[in-house]
């Protein structure tokens, strides 16, 4: 890819003359030159604007049960635009709140994997010594368990009737798994800018430590975490739709994409739109996000092409 | 090597027990039981049950005994299938698993390895753009969406395969065409990304460099000289990929109707037959990090830098 950083062209009146360019600018340009990450992008935006708004605006709310139309395909009658499901209840409705508890999965457990990670990574990076190894030999200890089966036995026993706290405990399952990644990312690039002069300007200015690693440090490792978090979410979001198809993961009334799939799967031979409408908008989900987390590193990082 | 295997042992016999008292406690601070769900029984049937499986016991008895019967390979009686343990169901699914997972990653190691090293060679051609941009779609195309999805299209509506239903211990080629294509997709799509990534690196050491300059024919510096070296990252994704194409099978068997051992886990995990549930974990977490031992063992052979760590 060239990087020849052009002269910029006049600029505009009102900035100020010496505004520098963040890394976050270049990399926004380098974004902006990418047509797969930027449709990504558009469709990450559109995707997260019909979970948001979607349950509520469209014509049929989510738990609304047509008695007479039960299992029926999609059809311009009565704006069941993808048919109806076994119980009667609109698939169009359905698969937006699906996509929003999908897509709250995803960022709320990259989240809790994100605090932990980055947190556990700039301490023992930023220590060293003893308590470097013996923080990640913790995590390389960690990282020969597969976790997702300690999860699923922990769904299995934890059932809880209410759906919102079992929605949390899934956001702390999977987000607690997730975080081991992201703290070695995050310590090795502390260990790289620890000797930095910035780093060193701040510490002969009298910062404390913790005041360095959360100032100073953490801001600078924020391009390889944003990657990593992009394209954590959709291997939580499958990770979620696992848990679903096992009958672990989301509750009735909850539905997520996962849960949408697998009950598709069921009646796919009377109602094959309840299996081929869900499984479309995963994967339309899950490719925006990795493109979109794909373009951002090439972005953030143009020397890894 | 001897030296090396003993050490990862001490990490994983360890580790492998840490999991097993993990999963033992999980289970039993559940608040239902496994027999809660039929109709209430009698206090003195229910006494006696309790009994037979020593869940009157104290929590800690129980692990202990838990271990010793696991030391001697015992997994427990069922607690749903009443007349089996969970060791008869785990080997006679165990075949159909077996197959199900060796040929899905050995078929994503001859066609991922095989577009990477194409796709490295060609680097930003059409080919190499071709073979990325596949990776990436098949990432996106976990078994749990094409698994079913699949199993419509080519099993249903086109008829073309057989995707229900195949007897125990017995195998017939077109019944596991679906499956194990399913379950390979994203393996392949990784695989790939990682071979072309590795093999670009090894194109452009020096190496490669003096192997070319004394004359040696293209192919095989190649085969000779990058392969080897290109190979390493994917020797080392065999752990990651036995995992995930573990977690696969759970979906792939019950999808496809397959008697092995991921389909009985699923209705294990739903009518909370705890034993049942235990004795797979149990039994796949050794195998996994078994897996990633071997691995580490298996780079140190193909790579002497790594020995030394």
């Amino acid at each position: 890819m060239t990087d020849v950083i052009l002269p910029e062209a006049a600029p505009p009146a009102s900035a100020s003359p010496l505004k520098g360019r963040s890394l976050w600018d270049d990399a926004w340009r380098r974004l902006k030159r990418n047509p797969a990450a930027m449709i990504s992008l558009y469709t990450v935006g559109v995707l997260v604007i019909l979970a948001i708004l979607g349950p509520m605006l469209w014509v049929h709310p989510v738990d609304k049960i047509f008695r007479d139309e039960v299992g029926i395909g999609p059809t311009l009658a009565n704006v069941h635009w993808l048919g109806t499901d076994m119980e009667g209840r609109d698939m169009v409705a359905r698969l937006l709140f699906g996509l929003r508890i999908s897509l709250l999965v995803g960022i709320a457990a990259t989240s809790v994997a994100l605090t932990i990670g980055v947190v556990w990574g700039a301490v023992a990076g930023f220590i060293g010594g003893a308590v470097d190894v013996v923080m990640m030999r913790i995590v390389d200890v960690l990282y020969a368990i597969p976790f997702i089966f300690l999860v699923i036995v922990l769904m299995t026993v934890v059932r809880t009737e209410d759906p919102v706290s079992n929605l949390l405990l899934i956001f702390m399952a999977i987000g607690a798994v997730e975080w081991l990644t992201m703290a070695r990312i995050v310590r090795g690039q502390t260990i790289a800018l620890r000797r930095r002069e910035f780093v060193e300007a701040a510490r002969a200015s009298g910062a404390r430590p913790l005041e360095i690693v959360f100032r100073h440090i953490v801001p600078n490792v924020l391009g390889p975490v944003v990657v990593f978090a992009t394209l954590n979410v959709p291997v939580i979001i499958l990770a979620e739709s696992f848990l679903s198809f096992l009958g672990l993961g989301v509750q009735e009334p909850l539905t997520s994409l996962g849960r949408l799939i697998s009950q598709g799967a069921e009646n796919m031979l009377d109602a094959p739109w309840l299996l081929i409408a869900p499984a479309i908008l995963m994967l339309i989900t899950l490719l925006a996000l990795n493109f979109l987390g794909d373009g951002l590193r090439d972005a953030l990082d143009p020397k890894e092409r | 090597m001897l030296a090396q295997i003993a050490r990862r042992l001490i990490i994983a016999v360890p580790t492998l027990l840490a999991i097993i008292a993990a999963a033992f406690f999980l289970m039993h601070s559940a608040e239902g039981g496994p027999f809660d769900r039929e109709r209430q029984l009698q206090p003195e049937i229910e006494q006696r049950l309790k009994a037979e499986y020593n869940l009157d016991l104290p929590v800690h008895e129980q692990l202990i005994l838990y271990l010793g019967r696991l030391a001697v390979g015992d997994l427990g009686p069922s607690m749903t299938y009443k007349d089996k343990d969970v060791l008869d169901i785990v080997v006679e699914g165990f075949p159909t698993s077996l197959i199900l997972g060796v040929s899905s990653i050995a078929l994503a190691i001859v066609i991922g390895g095989g577009l990477g090293v194409a796709a490295a060679l060609r680097q930003n051609k059409p080919q190499d753009y071709i073979v990325m941009a596949i990776a990436l779609i098949g990432v996106c195309l976990p078994p749990l969406v094409m698994g079913p999805v699949f199993k419509l299209v080519f099993g249903e509506q086109l008829d073309l395969l057989p995707s229900i239903g195949l007897a125990r211990d017995q195998f017939s080629v077109p019944h596991l065409v679906l499956p194990v294509l399913t379950l390979a997709l994203p393996q392949i799509a990784i695989v790939s990304r990682l071979m072309r990534a590795s093999m670009l690196e090894a194109m452009r050491s020096n190496a490669i460099r003096t192997a070319r300059a004394k004359g040696m024919p293209e192919a095989s510096v190649i085969w000779r000289h990058a392969l080897p070296v290109a190979a390493l990252p994917v020797v080392s994704y065999l752990g990651p990929a036995l995992a995930g194409v573990v977690t696969g099978s759970f979906v792939i068997e019950t999808v496809f109707q397959l008697p092995g051992i991921g389909r009985q886990f699923v209705i294990g995990a739903l009518s909370r037959d705890y034993t049942l549930v235990m004795g797979v974990v149990i039994l796949y977490s050794a195998l996994i990090i078994f897996m990633n031992m071997m691995v580490d063992v298996l780079y140190g052979v193909f790579d002497p830098r790594a020995r030394a760590a």
